[in-house]
């Protein structure tokens, strides 16, 4: 069929974890991801983005649909997926007693290279990932950030087809992420297909061509991240009133820039307006409150949050749900 | 781009069934060698685990032995040894069910089983490991027993067929150990098993007579696979026992066949079962 063109395609897919709760884990999922591309699988936690990682890595067996991975199919050609794959899963799955340097030796060995190829390997791999004064440090004294590099490190040795990454920088600190980001950047440009799961909406922005949005075991939408952005309205407009303002006549202020429905959460004082021309709609906005001599606390422009995108794709039944919790 | 210089080539396709077992030996000796650089690197909990049992010996012998009444008039030593060989070999069970256990929660189980590697060769060099493992701790708990005047009487056939026995009881403890390790939530349930290793060594004939016990006890302790295989090494040995006189101390040898070759049976299949059911 036409799954060749694909470096990763899964059609229909459905997964029930035996014994679990009576909601499918996955329920009809499709993925189609171009040889070469990096391809962001953003949800929130329990959307089923660590079961399609699972499955597409051969960990897991679907109940139902088909899925294939670099031209072979995940079920009836599991060897040669894994052939093919590189894993960096949730836990920074590398020995920790050993050091850096071992556990690539290792991990080489079991890709089948000689003991000299393995070592050369794991010294380039090392220095690629900036890990080489590491020395005899066993990894259980590595920062969160040096062990997911080294986890990527691990994943890389035979430069695999199809990396699946699965939420690389959660729990990490901004300076842990950027590295890791990095890692991922430089990546790209070997020209393998990546999928990365994530749970935000930046670093999909940051790292995919095309993103994918799941929520209860499906995707609910998908496309570039501009594309995406534009069917969400763009940015929003945060204002911050002071204590004992008027909420309708900010309301009535800014309603000719918003692009879409305003949130008024009247117990913080605050309201967001989703627009699309940032500046201008900011402008337009600053002129109108100090022409009506409205004091504001602050006045900001954000991207939306994946909250925003979630509450948009999903319509107004679940917008006051979520409303309630933001506030 | 420097960095790919040496970027290998997976070897790729199905290859011959020579090929593969090749490679299943090549993977089971990097397993195995894990291990071992484990123990050069963190020498203390191995250390730790081969001397624990050495510190049981001197306590009971020392502190309770001049309490127990010992056949033949033998030392409690000499009772007591035989015993301590195959407790040791039951300590082994939760080296391997911690091992196992980690490798699952850490992420290391699920990056081998992504790898194009034999998966036999996780099985198999955990098991090649582990048997190291007990080997080297009875050997100093050998080392030890001779120190303390402990002795073999028999030839060097029948303590080398007694020597057997204790592997092969620590060969089916292995398969509990992975099962275990594998159907285990976490770490703490290691825990668990950690306690309750103790009950499962005193219920036997190891310590003390089982017929001091209620009797009930006493019918327990001696169906106990640890009192098969310790009953029928202190026979391999010539060190002294307690002669309980029923159907299953006068047939110890043969039961220190069967107790482990039935453990094995049950225990190796649901393992490998429950390994492949991983992925459901």
């Amino acid at each position: 069929m036409e799954s060749r063109a694909f470096a990763i395609a899964a059609h229909g897919v459905r997964k029930q974890y035996a014994g679990a709760k009576k909601r499918a884990a996955l329920n009809g999922f499709d993925l189609e991801v171009r040889p070469g591309s990096v391809c962001g699988l953003l949800g929130p936690n329990g959307a089923g983005k660590t079961t399609v990682v699972k499955i597409l890595s051969t960990l897991l067996q679907l109940d139902d649909g088909q899925a294939s991975v670099a031209g072979f199919d995940v079920t009836t050609q599991a060897r040669q997926v894994r052939e093919h794959i590189g894993l960096v899963s949730q836990h920074a799955a590398v020995d920790e007693i050993l050091p850096a340097r071992q556990n690539l030796i290792m991990f080489g060995q079991l890709n089948h290279l000689s003991s000299r190829q393995a070592k050369l390997r794991a010294d380039e791999l090392l220095d690629q990932f900036a890990l080489t004064d590491t020395g005899k440090t066993p990894v259980s004294k590595f920062s969160g950030g040096m062990r997911r590099r080294l986890d990527l490190a691990a994943s890389l040795i035979v430069l695999p087809s199809v990396l699946f990454v699965d939420e690389p920088t959660t729990g990490l600190d901004p300076s842990g992420r950027r590295e890791v980001w990095t890692a991922i950047r430089s990546l790209v440009a070997t020209g393998t297909t990546v999928l990365l799961t994530t749970q935000y909406l930046e670093e999909a922005d940051q790292l995919a061509h095309r993103i994918s949005m799941l929520k209860d075991g499906r995707v609910i939408a998908e496309g570039t991240p501009d594309e995406l952005k534009s069917a969400l309205g763009g940015d929003w407009l945060d204002l911050a009133l002071s204590i004992g303002s008027d909420i309708d006549a900010v309301t009535q202020i800014v309603q000719p820039v918003a692009t879409g429905s305003i949130h008024i959460d009247s117990e913080a004082n605050r309201i967001s307006v989703p627009v699309i021309d940032r500046t201008r709609a900011l402008i337009t906005v600053a002129t109108a409150l100090s022409e009506a001599r409205i004091e504001l606390e602050d006045i900001s422009l954000r991207r939306p949050t994946l909250d925003e995108v979630f509450l948009h794709l999903t319509g107004p039944s679940e917008t006051k749900n979520s409303q309630e919790v933001a506030s | 781009m420097n960095s790919t210089l040496h970027t290998p080539e997976r070897v790729t396709g199905t290859s011959s069934p020579l090929v593969r077992l090749s490679w299943t030996i090549a993977d089971t000796w990097t397993i195995t060698r894990r291990d071992l650089y484990h123990w050069r690197l963190q020498p203390g909990p191995v250390i730790v685990g081969w001397v624990f049992p050495v510190m049981i010996v001197l306590m009971f012998g020392l502190f309770f032995g001049g309490a127990i009444r010992v056949p033949d008039n033998g030392g409690y030593f000499s009772v007591l040894l035989p015993g301590m060989f195959a407790t040791t070999m039951l300590f082994g069970l939760e080296t391997t069910m911690i091992t196992v256990t980690t490798d699952a929660s850490k992420g290391v189980t699920d990056r081998f089983r992504s790898l194009p590697m034999s998966t036999l060769a996780v099985v198999l060099g955990r098991c090649i490991a582990d048997m190291l493992n007990s080997l080297v701790g009875l050997a100093i708990m050998i080392a030890a027993g001779l120190l303390l005047g402990w002795r073999w009487h028999g030839g060097l056939d029948a303590a080398l067929s007694a020597i057997g026995l204790l592997l092969l009881l620590r060969f089916a403890l292995l398969w509990i150990g992975i099962f275990m390790g594998l159907v285990a939530k976490g770490p703490e349930s290691v825990t668990a098993v950690q306690i309750l290793v103790w009950p499962l060594s005193f219920l036997s004939n190891v310590f003390v007579d089982p017929s001091t016990m209620p009797s009930w006890l006493g019918v327990i302790a001696q169906w106990n696979p640890l009192s098969a295989t310790t009953s029928a090494i202190r026979q391999l040995f010539l060190n002294p026992g307690w002669q309980a006189g029923s159907w299953v101390s006068e047939h110890a040898l043969l039961m220190a066949l069967v107790w482990p070759m039935l453990l094995v049976a049950v225990f190796l299949p649901l393992s490998v079962r429950t390994y492949r059911r991983l992925n459901r």
